[in-house]
């Protein structure tokens, strides 16, 4: 089986700062890939290379073996840590909004039947992350962890082939954070979602992902630190016992990560 | 008590914000009592009795040339100019702002322009419009429009060059393209800042406006302000003023006032 998608000796450099050399990954359907590093080892280039802000300096990007155009699209969905959901629609048409763009090009509005078949949609989408109560609310009334699931929304409403997450539960309280990770769980598994996953919290990347890859600079010059870039220096798979589990135990293990939590904020 | 911690409610506000305002009205009667007392003939302070009359020939005796009541023709007269003005303005700074603002192609070429024609003193442009378009009600709506339009199309389009990448790119992932993110994510975000800079534009715009009427005109709150200047009647001029305040802050409540209805999103929790 060939790999959905595959990079391709990515490189990305800033002048003389390389950032990433020589990245070379495959990434499977179905898989969850989540990416740990220390801060600057370059996670969040490769997620914008991956998501087509970023254009890499060297190398090919082949999604189902087509090479990639450097420009963001709705084959890759994303869910930035803020900023990632319209201030000025309510939660809805929040998500309605990328089936309007699809079906009305100019107006980017929709009318009669198809704009009831739209909301009707969007709607059962709010619902599936848990926002089926805040349809007309607008995001500065909603929580935090109630923006993120509205992101998710409007991401997973095009069904992205990947769904990329830039520290999406980062800014999120502990407790909200166990929720929400049992959330993109049932949602991965539902809708059968590829997801890379770019994060700080180790504990997060091996309890989400099914691969986790841990990006760190190889060399290190002392007189040059810019001079090597980072690349993946682990790449390990996880065995996802969640997969199997039922709803009940997911939740229960969200409840005992809480706790985990807790325990050590009180620490 | 901290100062700084010292917060007054609404009714307190309000009677706080009228106190100077009453005594400086106070202090003026009482000056002005002072000089007639003098001088019965006085006429650097009128009394309020005698801007009452003087006001009365201009609100309800028609003017012996034009049949017309003077200061109802010139209130409408300098609205016009006033709201002509403002209204080029406005739709151009919404239309220049947005596609500066969106598109880094079009910032490039004509953002440079525009802050060139911002730094000119719209009055210095003032002879180059009479010339060119006349003396008539085309120069002066030129003026009120040449001297907002570009602090109002920088603002905007800084401020929609400011709106968060990361929306921008979403926008892009849910298959929206240029000119769909332009009116679907710029436009709508753009309208507060909008009605917020029309706010800021409506000082100038009155100081262009009289300018222009000052310097040619035969109808206008300017025009008869500067006419009886030269027979010393403030007792027209301070009525004249105080009305032109009041409209400036009719329309300035107007517009926090649509902006509150039209957008909510943009004004805090409490909608």
């Amino acid at each position: 089986m060939s790999a959905l998608l595959s990079l391709q000796n990515i490189w990305v450099e800033y002048g003389d700062k390389v950032v990433l050399e020589k990245v070379n990954l495959d990434i499977e359907a179905g898989s969850f890939v989540s990416i740990v590093g220390p801060s600057g080892a370059g996670k969040s280039s490769l997620l914008r290379v991956v998501l087509g802000q970023e254009v890499p300096t060297r190398g090919t990007l082949l999604l189902d073996g087509t090479p990639l155009t450097p420009e963001c699209g709705p084959d890759r969905g994303v869910v930035f840590q803020r900023y990632s959901v319209f201030p000025h629609l309510s939660a809805l048409k929040n998500v309605v909004f990328g089936l309007e763009c699809a079906q009305a090009p100019f107006s980017a509005r929709l009318f009669g039947t198809a704009r009831q078949a739209a909301r009707d949609e969007a709607i059962e989408m709010l619902k599936a992350v848990g926002l089926g109560d805040s349809l007309n609310l607008y995001p500065a009334q909603l929580s935090g962890g109630m923006q993120q699931r509205l992101a998710i929304a409007q991401a997973l409403i095009k069904r992205p082939r990947i769904l990329l997450l830039d520290e999406p539960f980062g800014a999120l309280d502990p407790g909200i954070r166990a929720d929400m990770h049992a959330l993109i769980t049932k949602l991965w598994r539902d809708y059968s979602l590829t997801i890379i996953m770019v994060t700080h919290d180790i504990r997060e990347a091996f309890t989400l992902g099914t691969r986790v890859l841990a990006l760190d600079k190889r060399r290190h010059d002392p007189h040059a630190p810019h001079r090597y870039g980072a690349t993946a220096v682990y790449d390990l798979p996880v065995r996802r016992r969640i997969k199997t589990t039922t709803d009940e135990e997911l939740l229960a293990e969200a409840a005992s990560l809480q706790e985990n939590e807790e325990r050590m904020a009180h620490e | 008590m901290r100062w700084v911690n010292r917060h007054v409610g609404r009714r307190d506000s309000v009677l706080l914000g009228a106190l100077p305002i009453l005594l400086l009205v106070l202090l003026y009667v009482f000056m002005a009592a002072e000089r007639h007392a003098a001088n019965p003939m006085d006429k650097i302070l009128p009394l309020p009795s005698g801007m009452a009359k003087g006001m009365a020939a201009l609100l309800f005796q028609p003017d012996q040339l034009t049949g017309q009541l003077v200061f109802w023709a010139d209130t409408l007269a300098s609205l016009q100019r006033l709201g002509l003005g403002l209204g080029i303005a406005t739709a151009s700074a919404l239309l220049i702002g947005l596609v500066l603002g969106v598109l880094p192609p079009v910032r490039a070429m004509f953002g440079p322009l525009v802050t060139a024609i911002a730094v000119i003193p719209p009055i210095a442009l003032l002879p180059i419009l009479f010339i060119a378009l006349g003396l008539g009600e085309t120069a002066k709506v030129a003026l009120i429009v040449i001297g907002i339009a570009p602090v109002m199309v920088r603002d905007l389009a800084a401020h929609i060059a400011d709106l968060p990448r990361e929306q921008i790119v979403k926008a892009q992932t849910l298959g929206a393209n240029s000119w769909q993110i332009m009116i679907r994510v710029a436009l709508p975000q753009a309208m507060p800042r909008l009605i917020h800079a029309v706010r800021l534009s409506l000082g100038p715009a009155w100081v262009f406006l009289i300018s222009a009427e000052a310097i040619a005109s035969d109808v206008g709150l300017g025009y008869r302000i500067f006419l009886v200047r030269r027979y010393l009647s403030m007792d027209v001029i301070i009525p004249y003023v105080a009305w032109i305040a009041l409209l400036a802050i009719l329309m300035d409540v107007a517009l926090v006032q649509i902006s509150r209805r039209a957008f909510p999103w943009a004004h805090g929790a409490g909608h």
